[in-house]
């Protein structure tokens, strides 16, 4: 059915007086907008040529870290896998190769873009193996390139090892004595 | 009439024969031990199981012996008042806990035992969570030399010496023992003598803490992830009750379940570690049609439409010519059901039992050192390699009166008398070819060969319709074992994706619509043949049921 012509209101716009007729006052107001965010305080960051300063707990990518003589430092005991949220950790284990260790991960996986980067797999972690970096803007041509394995996390460690930065901050105070060796 | 008081709670042990773990137990109230086990002989050594205990006198005094004693080594008689809640008896506890973590390496990251370690779950329950212990800790050195399958991190051992008790008196041959003394004692071998007898492995199940390892789950699974499904070993007719431990569809280990309907608290090696095959990638993974020379891979439909019709139209033309041989692989459901499948067509299509495997004799527990069997019997290995022959053969001699054997089948089948010839297997490959290649010439003669097996074989590249056979670890149902006690087994992993069980298979075949439920089947199963009329109720429960012997 149809809606009655006696149920239907019409509503008009109002009418708009000399000065809003002009559109001036309205240019003027918007420039002024212009004029302030050109001489104010400068927010955008000019990225990727200029680095952000990103505070000091922002969970970015896994390192696994290495020991005093270069070797994963990993002992394959799937606490972080089992902590994991996302269940983006895949491990398989192995017997060592090296007489002071009974088992290490003979296939480290991280899948990078299932991961939410929450830090519980550092918090679990027993020997301090697996830790999250400042490093943020990873990317990747295909799903597979994103799935981080042994080689690639020991590359992240090298990469961040000297820089001061990492391994990020979850609690205020010091790191555990293998994250700062040198303090 | 003996009642036993347990933290001021009466409880009543008729005349049975007790120790104070087991007469606590009764009430509800568990007492932590470690060397004490059931099948085992009592050497009241790891001192867990220090409770107090005093004796109620008839006038109602109480009286309690002034020291803790050790629960496995004390019997529980009329009167008897335990007491494990008390100040004296909890700090024994703690105190035997905190002894036994002197020298242990809490390298519970690495265990292949932590999550299902005694050492752990008591410590937590009953332990400190802090040690006194300053000095450095003894470690002595890792023995992976102990045994083919086994594995000894000595320095986790707690000397509870169950595995030593296990040799001695279970599997026998006693490899194990404890060497040195005081506080340099380890478990080892005698040189050149490794545990190599066929119960090795149970000593893993047997540690309480992650000592004595198996070398063939070493470090594959953390054990929080597997998860565990109640069956039973299918190698050999003896049934024993088993856990099958499974995560994302592979199987990663069987460990026994106690089941003293069956075979105790152990279980062989020879099942224990034959689990390759249920995750082996050369299993038939769907149904093949001969098309021409070759076999080719079809869908479902096509298949279960096709092979119904070449059935039905050899039964029509002559019922005598259409045969099915039940593989005693198959769970009581499945047989019944092709069974009923098979007479359905026609009343004149014969059925057969199956290969049965036999090897060698049965082979009894525990054997002195030069292997000569020992009495009493403890454990039997039976020489019949299959789990259901009783079954399938309860189920033949229902439907048709009589079982004829498989030798018979394949004579018939040299004779050429049959038309169309459905052979179930499904047998696992460590029992060998199962059809060698003077059978395969015979039954090449049968226009229709039907073959449902797990493994790609001769009769099967020879076969028109080749359908895939599911393990026992992928399917519902139940075997009967050679004393005739059904017990139930369940699904731990699921057939590969384009595979169907066995009981779907044959479902299919009938035309019945659904999925297999194994339990109503059994009630279908135990409404028609009186011998299994015990599991009307379909429900066996984790011990099973015993059916008429």
């Amino acid at each position: 059915m149809p809606i009655a012509e006696k149920d239907v209101t019409w509503v008009k716009p109002p009418k708009m007086g000399l000065l809003e007729r002009l559109y001036l006052p309205a240019i003027a107001q918007g420039l002024q907008t212009t004029l302030k965010h050109m001489f104010g305080k400068k927010v955008t960051q000019q990225f990727p040529e200029e680095r952000p300063q990103l505070p000091p707990n922002y969970r970015g990518v896994h390192r696994l870290n290495r020991d005093e003589e270069g070797r994963v430092k990993c002992v394959a005991c799937y606490m972080c896998s089992t902590a994991c949220p996302a269940r983006c950790i895949d491990i398989v284990a192995a017997p060592s190769p090296w007489p002071d260790r009974e088992k290490y991960p003979e296939v480290f996986v991280i899948d990078e873009l299932r991961c939410i980067y929450c830090g519980m797999c550092e918090q679990a972690c027993p020997c301090d193996a697996i830790e999250l970096t400042s490093l943020f803007d990873l990317t990747g041509l295909s799903r597979e390139e994103m799935m981080f394995d042994k080689e690639k996390l020991l590359s992240v460690f090298d990469q961040t090892a000297t820089k001061g930065e990492d391994p990020i901050r979850t609690k205020s105070g010091r790191l555990s004595i293998a994250s700062e060796p040198n303090v | 009439m003996a009642i036993v008081y347990v933290n001021d709670k009466p409880v009543d042990i008729g005349g049975e024969r007790l120790n104070v773990i087991q007469a606590a137990g009764r009430a509800g109230v568990f007492i932590p031990h470690y060397c004490w086990h059931p099948a085992l002989s009592v050497v009241a050594s790891c001192r867990m199981c220090l409770v107090e205990v005093g004796e109620k006198k008839p006038d109602g005094a109480v009286a309690m012996q002034p020291r803790v004693v050790p629960g496995c080594q004390t019997p529980a008689k009329d009167g008897t008042v335990i007491v494990t809640n008390s100040a004296k008896a909890q700090g024994a506890q703690q105190q035997t806990l905190e002894s036994l973590l002197l020298n242990h390496p809490l390298d519970c990251p690495v265990c292949d035992k932590a999550g299902e370690c005694l050492l752990q779950d008591f410590s937590y329950r009953y332990g400190k969570a802090t040690s006194r212990m300053i000095d450095e800790k003894n470690q002595p050195p890792n023995k992976d030399y102990i045994g083919e399958h086994i594995t000894l991190f000595a320095d986790r051992c707690i000397l509870c010496s169950r595995c030593v008790r296990f040799t001695r008196e279970v599997s026998g041959a006693a490899e194990l023992q404890v060497v040195s003394r005081g506080h340099h004692s380890e478990i080892d071998i005698f040189p050149g003598e490794p545990l190599n007898n066929k119960l090795a492995g149970n000593v893993v199940d047997l540690c309480p803490v992650g000592a004595l390892c198996s070398k063939d789950f070493l470090y594959k699974q953390r054990v929080w992830f597997l998860k565990s499904k109640n069956s039973v070993c299918p190698l050999c007719s003896t049934g024993c009750s088993i856990h099958v431990d499974a995560n994302k569809d592979i199987v990663y280990r069987l460990r026994p379940r106690e089941n003293p309907q069956a075979q105790g608290h152990f279980m062989c090696d020879e099942g224990r570690f034959d689990i390759g095959y249920i995750n082996a990638r050369d299993r038939l993974k769907g149904p093949l049609v001969r098309q021409g020379v070759r076999q080719v891979a079809v869908s479902w439909e096509s298949v279960i439409f096709g092979l119904r019709n070449d059935l039905l139209d050899a039964a029509r033309r002559e019922g005598k010519s259409v045969a099915a041989v039940v593989s005693p692989y198959l769970t009581c459901e499945e047989a019944y059901l092709l069974a009923k499948f098979t007479k359905g067509m026609s009343p004149e299509a014969r059925l057969y039992l199956g290969w049965v495997p036999v090897q060698g004799e049965d082979d009894t527990y525990p054997k002195d050192r030069q292997g000569r069997p020992l009495q009493p019997v403890k454990f039997t290995i039976r020489a019949e390699k299959c789990p259901n022959r009783r079954g399938v053969e309860e189920i033949l001699k229902h439907f048709q009166g009589e079982v004829l054997y498989f030798d018979r089948a394949l004579e018939a089948a040299g004779a050429g008398e049959f038309y169309a010839l459905y052979l179930t297997g499904g047998y696992p490959p460590r029992l060998g070819e199962w059809l060698p290649a003077t059978v395969v010439a015979k039954l090449a003669k049968v226009p229709l060969l039907i073959v449902q097996d797990m493994f790609p074989s001769a009769a099967q590249r020879a076969a028109k319709y080749v359908l895939p056979a599911s393990s026992f670890a992928e399917k519902d149902g139940c075997f009967v074992n050679h004393a005739g006690l059904a017990q139930a087994i369940h699904w731990a992993v699921r057939p590969g994706s384009l595979a169907r069980t066995d009981g779907q298979i044959f479902l299919d075949l009938m035309e019945r619509r659904g999925l297999v439920h194994a339990e109503t089947l059994r009630k279908e199963l135990a409404m028609e043949a009186p011998f299994f009329a015990p599991l009307r109720d379909g429900v066996l429960g984790d011990l099973g049921i015993r059916l008429a012997v």
